[in-house]
């Protein structure tokens, strides 16, 4: 087993050993995943993945460089090394280049078994579940389940040797007949919590309420976000205005110590929590903060990677991706504080006319330092009249602040929900309640 | 490598595989981007493995591994039997293949200059220059300039006796700023947005660029757009350059064709697509003016090659033709699911760890016969706009909305005013029912699309368009 941790530390050390750089850090990546995927009722796709990084960032003389491989007998970490050597040797040197991070003791996150060597007869057990509720029902599931194990290691020449690994289990699922479509997903540290049966139903239910909708004229509306799509948003935020780089480039809606939304907002990130996916170090070895980023409507801090920390004449909050990178730092375990609304449905009272969101899809930035996106409605979009939700309506896209209507919300469910997002190099994970805001721009409706 | 993926496919027949295939790829890549005239970012990638696809009852399974011995590539075909075995509990009808696919050959992209015999310390100083030049608006609070290159080699194998070696070049490079003031961030790339434009092919496609000789007309535009109106809301006139154009076929016609999304096996993730088969060769997709194909046979697109991820020859196929909807993306599977007698060869993984979905190849929008100017000169009250800066587009490809990073108005004719947050909305069919006018062939050129996101797990792939500047009527613009 490549994960196992001295195996980690034996690759890392290999490298650490062989390199003559006056600084040297190595990241390791073993990735051991699969993904199972069925549509029309039917697995159409099902794959694992086996593959293991190795990052090796040398500084010599404030010049710095960077290789990787996947291959980790001797000679290819040997190759990679002289890559890294040989590029750092051809840079203008970087006087403000951040110091590697310092020895630190990071707990590695306890994983669940289950999850991490789950087999594709579990998946496939998953997937027939909800295949048959669908059947049962008379409508058609599409979705994935995946499930598997990331551990990550950090070492560098400063003694630090940093590792956890990060198992997570994901189900998500749209039910569809005729022009009707509901969505629903799970993610879990543990694959024995994914509930196929409560996610299945919650899908079929919401297809089935969504047949036949109408359209609605475009305009401002009180709107009732469900996590999913409180979670599409935040994940947009994180991305735009978060960072100390972000901020230091003028580009953010994040104006520190100011009042940026409404009261009722408060948004911090936290690697550590179980409550989330943690995932207790970032990319430089640094131990994940907790950082409260809004409190309360107030802009009260800012993520940091070693690079933006010096820069601002602050410490790293453990935010870091492998550096060096143009992106800066990165919040990718948020949480968002819930309210006293006891249900989704709570929500809608005293709204005579406005629109229940299930999810976004496609939301992109219009103007970053206003917070403002756009995006459409998908698999679950209803009108709500008089406090109750009536019809389902055709999807609608929305151009919108996001400060500004968060500043206008009203309620939040006490419950919030654990959403992971998409998984290209790593699962970024969203704690939110649901949401009731005032005013919400709807700018056209889709066919 | 070809006695292990070989070997891949024996043990794949012994373990009960219909059919299978085995892709052994390595990229070799490497960016490089500056910021505050010194390094900023440096990746120095290098990856290889193999991926086997088998089928076994009728369903799949896949299962790749980076250590390329013969016990690790058994394990990894093993665990692709169990996953095919796996899948046919919750399977009703079996993959068809449609005719076997036997394709023996070779592709080798042309390239003048090895990106990688260029060091990296005369591309840091090229980028360092160029953004230097780029900082010299006082407004200008961010500037970067970056590189890219790729090699990449692959070698497909399948039990239906296909053997194909293919390898090819990519590289590219950009520059970006923005200028920034208390309320306002105003961003301008060249020669396109998303960092950089990439090609197949070497250093000569940066050395054409001309990033210097850019970079202060660049930091100007900036500085000018802080000071710019509002564009206007309203319905007008809509002149988009040809880098915005190749994004609006991406976004409204590549991904609405590909064949998977219309069987709904994308349904859960990316959609799927109004353009349904009932709809082939009957749907009135554009005005005559409207042309796209898919074609992997054009040189120095992000989609060329000689063979796709199933081993099907490279082809040119249309999509729209004189604006009737004809054509699809396709794989061997969807094709035959379809009845359309063979692929047009669109399956491709972004890596060996990966499997084959229909992708885009280069999907291109054909020249017409006029001219940016002309169409300038003919236009009463319009708005032309440059370089994408935000898209955005519904589940099934037809509610879309896009902003541009400038925009000039056109007044009788001639360019007036710059504005700045420029966006324009509609709806497929309408928006390209309302082209009147496509510049023809001076004017048309490649463009290299770097992040297309499709599939679970997500598949980043590199796609080409090519595209000239484009008129459309009564299009609603300033939404934003």
């Amino acid at each position: 087993m490549i994960s196992q941790q001295h195996d980690l530390r034996e690759i890392s050390n290999s490298v650490l050993e062989a390199s003559g750089a006056e600084h040297t850090e190595v990241i390791v990546t073993d990735r051991d995943t699969a993904l199972t995927r069925f549509a029309n009722s039917e697995i159409h796709q099902n794959v694992s993945e086996r593959d293991i990084g190795v990052r090796i960032r040398v500084v010599n003389d404030h010049r710095v460089g960077v290789a990787s491989t996947n291959q980790v007998g001797d000679g290819a970490l040997r190759d990679a090394l002289d890559r890294a050597l040989d590029s750092a040797r051809t840079q203008p040197p970087r006087p403000d280049l951040p110091p590697l991070a310092p020895p630190a003791e990071v707990a590695p996150v306890p994983i669940d078994a289950a999850t991490a060597h789950a087999t594709p007869e579990d998946r496939a057990e998953l997937v027939g579940a909800v295949c048959a509720l669908a059947d049962r029902s008379g409508v058609n599931a599409f979705g994935a389940v995946s499930t598997g194990v990331v551990t990550y290691c950090v070492a560098n020449s400063n003694g630090l040797f940093s590792s956890s690994p990060r198992a997570v289990a994901h189900l998500r699922m749209v039910a569809m007949s005729g022009d009707g479509s509901g969505y629903a997903d799970r993610t879990s540290q543990r694959i024995a919590d994914l509930d196929a049966g409560a996610a299945g139903a919650e899908a079929i239910d919401k297809c089935l309420g969504t047949r036949e909708a109408q359209a609605i004229e475009p305009g401002v509306y009180p709107v009732v976000l469900e996590e999913y799509a409180v979670a599409d948003l935040i994940e947009y935020l994180s991305y735009i205005g978060f960072s100390g780089l972000a901020a230091e480039e003028g580009r953010t809606f994040m104006r520190l110590g100011e009042k940026v939304t409404g009261d009722a907002i408060s948004i911090w990130d936290d690697g550590r929590d179980p409550d989330g996916l943690p995932m207790p170090l970032d990319w430089e070895g640094v131990p994940r903060k907790r950082v409260d980023l809004i409190t309360k409507g107030v802009a009260t801090g800012l993520v940091h990677d070693m690079s933006s920390a010096a820069r601002a004449g602050v410490e790293s909050t453990g935010h870091g991706l492998p550096a060096p990178n143009p992106i800066g730092a990165m919040a990718l375990n948020l949480f968002m504080a819930g309210g006293e609304v006891k249900s989704k449905a709570e929500l809608c009272e005293g709204i005579k006319r406005g629109v229940w969101v299930t999810r976004f899809w496609y939301v992109n930035i219009v103007h970053p330092k206003q917070s403002q996106l756009t995006g459409m409605s998908r698999d679950g979009t209803f009108l709500v009249e008089n406090g109750k939700v009536t019809r389902p309506i055709k999807n609608m896209r929305f151009t919108q602040s996001v400060m500004e209507a968060f500043a206008t919300a009203t309620g939040l469910s006490r419950a919030t929900k654990l959403q992971a997002g998409d998984d290209y190099d790593f699962t970024p994970a969203y704690r939110v309640p649901a949401m009731r805001l005032e005013r919400f721009n709807f700018t056209s409706v889709t066919r | 490598m070809k006695e292990l993926a070989h070997r891949a496919l024996d043990t794949a027949r012994v373990g009960g595989a219909q059919y299978a295939d085995a892709r052994v790829q390595q990229t070799r890549h490497q960016e490089i981007s500056v910021k505050r005239a010194q390094l900023d970012g440096l990746i120095q990638d290098f990856s290889e493995g193999i991926g086997v696809r088998v089928l076994v009852d009728g369903a799949w399974g896949f299962a790749c591994t980076s250590t390329l011995s013969a016990d690790d590539v058994d394990q990894a075909v093993g665990s692709a039997l169990g996953i095919a075995r796996a899948s046919a509990r919750v399977h009703r009808r079996p993959v068809d293949l449609g005719p076997p696919v036997t394709s023996r050959g070779s592709y080798k992209g042309r390239v003048a200059v090895d990106p990688f015999s260029v060091s990296i310390g005369d591309k840091v100083a090229l980028l360092i220059e160029a953004e230097q030049l780029l900082r010299s608006e006082p407004q200008v609070r961010v500037a970067e300039a970056s590189s890219e290159c790729t090699h990449w080699s692959k070698l497909f194998v399948s039990t239906e006796g296909a053997e194909i070696e293919q390898e090819a070049f990519e590289t590219g490079a950009g520059i970006e700023c923005s200028a920034v003031d208390d309320d306002e961030v105003q961003k301008r790339s060249y020669p396109n947005s998303f960092g950089r434009e990439v090609g197949q092919g070497g250093w000569e496609l940066v050395e054409a660029m001309e990033l210097v000789g850019h970079a202060p007309g660049i930091a100007e535009q900036a500085a000018a757009l802080l000071q710019a109106e509002h564009c206007p809301s309203g319905r007008k006139t809509l002149i988009l350059d040809a880098s915005q154009l190749a994004l609006q076929v991406h976004e409204s016609c590549g991904h609405p064709t590909e064949l998977d999304r219309v069987f709904g096996t994308e349904a859960a993730y990316a959609g799927t697509s109004f353009m349904t088969p009932e709809l082939l060769g009957n749907l009135r997709y554009g005005t005559d003016k409207v042309t796209i194909v898919a074609d992997a046979t054009v040189p120095g697109g992000l989609g060329t090659f000689g063979y796709d991820d199933e081993g099907v020859e490279a082809q040119r196929a249309n999509l729209v033709e004189n604006g009737i909807f004809v054509g699809y993306l396709t794989s061997r599977e969807t094709a035959t699911q379809l009845g359309l007698g063979r692929s047009i060869g669109a399956m491709r993984a972004d890596g060996w760890q990966r499997i084959p979905l229909i992708r885009m190849t280069n999907v291109n929008i054909l020249p017409g016969d006029s001219s940016l100017e002309e169409m300038i000169a003919e236009t009463k009250d319009g708005i032309l706009m440059q370089t994408n800066k935000s898209w955005s587009i519904d589940d099934r490809r037809l509610n879309f909305q896009f902003g541009t990073e400038m925009a000039w108005e056109i007044r009788n004719g001639k360019r007036g005013q710059l504005y700045r947050n420029p966006s324009y909305a509609g709806i497929t069919p309408d928006f390209w029912n309302s082209c009147d006018a496509v510049a023809g062939p001076s004017e048309w050129r490649m463009f290299g699309l770097i992040n297309c996101g499709k599939g679970q797990p997500g598949q980043i792939m590199r796609v080409g368009h090519g595209a000239s500047p484009a008129r459309f009527q009564d299009v609603a613009v300033g939404i934003a």
